[in-house]
């Protein structure tokens, strides 16, 4: 991989991530909009935490990955710490799999 | 930067190192496979310091391996670091005010630094873990690539400890409390859906982006989110019992939703209350733009 690869990507990449905060800076937001950017914004990490525990390339991920981001939801959801929830959802997908469940 | 090192407390410190070790392990599997498919350990560390964001860094690593070109290796990894655009626009100053902190704070933009900011309600504790999750996730990144590098694919398939698993769980975790507004949630788990249906047929990227459909569902809703009790009744106006969505849930990746309570595919409405709203009816033959304006007049409603 050549160097130039790597710093276009890397431009474009801190391009995409800087021109949220220039652009909020320099517009005024209205408390409704900001409402609704932390909409927008959890709605895209929802998305991406679903599409994660689902779908791996494209496809079906496996049984084992989705028990286990749904042992760590439903230990969210009791309020459990969320260093539990992080590790329970770990070693659940970690023992389905050692049981042979891909 | 005190400001910071005064609000942090030891229970987000140790929410983000239990993520930062998550990311190391990661780290490390990047560094392996870098090196599995030909870079060298100081072009792996070099792309992990200067771009910094783990999915595009796999994908164009894996487009040039499988034999795409540059060029497509690069717009795939771009199409899926797209999202850090409107992350950005929601974060704001949460970076800080000044120049410099946006400008330094914008490289450890990531999903995790996001979502830890996104969870906190004071905006001095929104700063501090942000600063703190993207710059231990920096720090756990790096030399985790190399350490994973020098280790060849001594670590083999980090699936084999579940890690997979815990980044979407760390991300339920903290968009949990968000959730707990109806619109929001609405929007949120519309959007997922709508993800999840069209994974199997878009671009890497693409259907997160696409998951913005959802925030429409949520429009007549944000002067009134912020009083609980009339979140229900802004629920009603927008039940998605007559939108898209049932068609879109028929789609390949759909059917295994885990059975959480964020996962649940009916948590997200309500179906008996769009009777009991009379304007539900016409709410969903407009358009999105003739609902934005609608929203404007009825703000002052409740």
């Amino acid at each position: 991989m050549s160097v130039t690869t790597v710093l276009v990507l890397a431009a474009g990449t801190y391009l995409l991530r800087l021109a949220g905060p220039l652009l909020r800076g320099r517009i005024e937001v209205s408390e409704r909009a900001r409402q609704l950017l932390a909409t927008a914004a959890t709605t895209l990490l929802t998305a991406l935490l679903f599409t994660a525990a689902l779908t791996e390339a494209g496809g079906f991920a496996g049984w084992a990955r989705p028990a286990g981001v749904a042992v760590g939801a439903v230990l969210a959801w009791r309020r459990a710490p969320f260093v539990v929830v992080v590790i329970a959802a770990a070693l659940t997908a970690a023992g389905l799999r050692l049981l042979g469940i891909p | 930067m005190s400001s910071i090192w005064r609000t942090i407390d030891r229970p987000l410190l140790r929410d983000v190192g239990a993520l930062a070790a998550a990311i190391a392990v990661v780290g490390a599997s990047f560094g392996a496979m870098a090196v599995a498919a030909g870079l060298s350990m100081w072009t792996a560390l070099f792309m992990s310091l200067v771009v910094f964001a783990g999915g595009a860094q796999f994908m164009v690593v894996g487009v040039l391996a499988a034999g795409g070109g540059p060029v497509a290796a690069v717009v795939a990894g771009l199409l899926l670091n797209l999202r850090h655009l409107p992350f950005g626009l929601a974060l704001g100053d949460t970076m800080g005010r000044g120049l410099l902190a946006k400008l330094v704070g914008s490289h450890v933009l990531i999903d995790e630094s996001v979502a830890f900011a996104l969870a906190q309600r004071d905006p001095e504790r929104a700063r501090a873990a942000y600063w703190v999750s993207g710059v231990a996730a920096f720090l756990a990144w790096n030399p985790a690539v190399v350490l994973g590098a020098l280790a060849g694919e001594a670590l083999g398939d980090t699936a084999v400890y579940g890690v997979d698993a815990a980044f979407p769980a760390a991300l339920v975790a903290l968009v949990l409390p968000a959730l707990r507004v109806a619109a929001t949630r609405r929007a949120a788990l519309i959007g997922a859906l709508v993800a999840v249906a069209a994974t199997p047929v878009l671009p890497a990227g693409m259907p997160v982006l696409l998951a913005l459909i959802g925030v429409v569902f949520a429009l007549p809703l944000p002067r009134w989110a912020r009083q609980g009790g009339n979140a229900a009744a802004a629920d009603r106006l927008g039940s998605p019992t007559d939108g898209p969505v049932p068609d879109l849930s028929t789609g390949a990746g759909a059917a295994p939703a885990p059975p959480g309570p964020v996962a649940h595919p009916d948590g997200f409405g309500e179906p008996a209350a769009a009777t009991e709203h009379p304007r539900t009816a016409t709410e969903h033959s407009r358009t999105a733009t003739e609902r934005r304006a609608d929203t404007e007049e009825e703000t002052p409603c409740p």
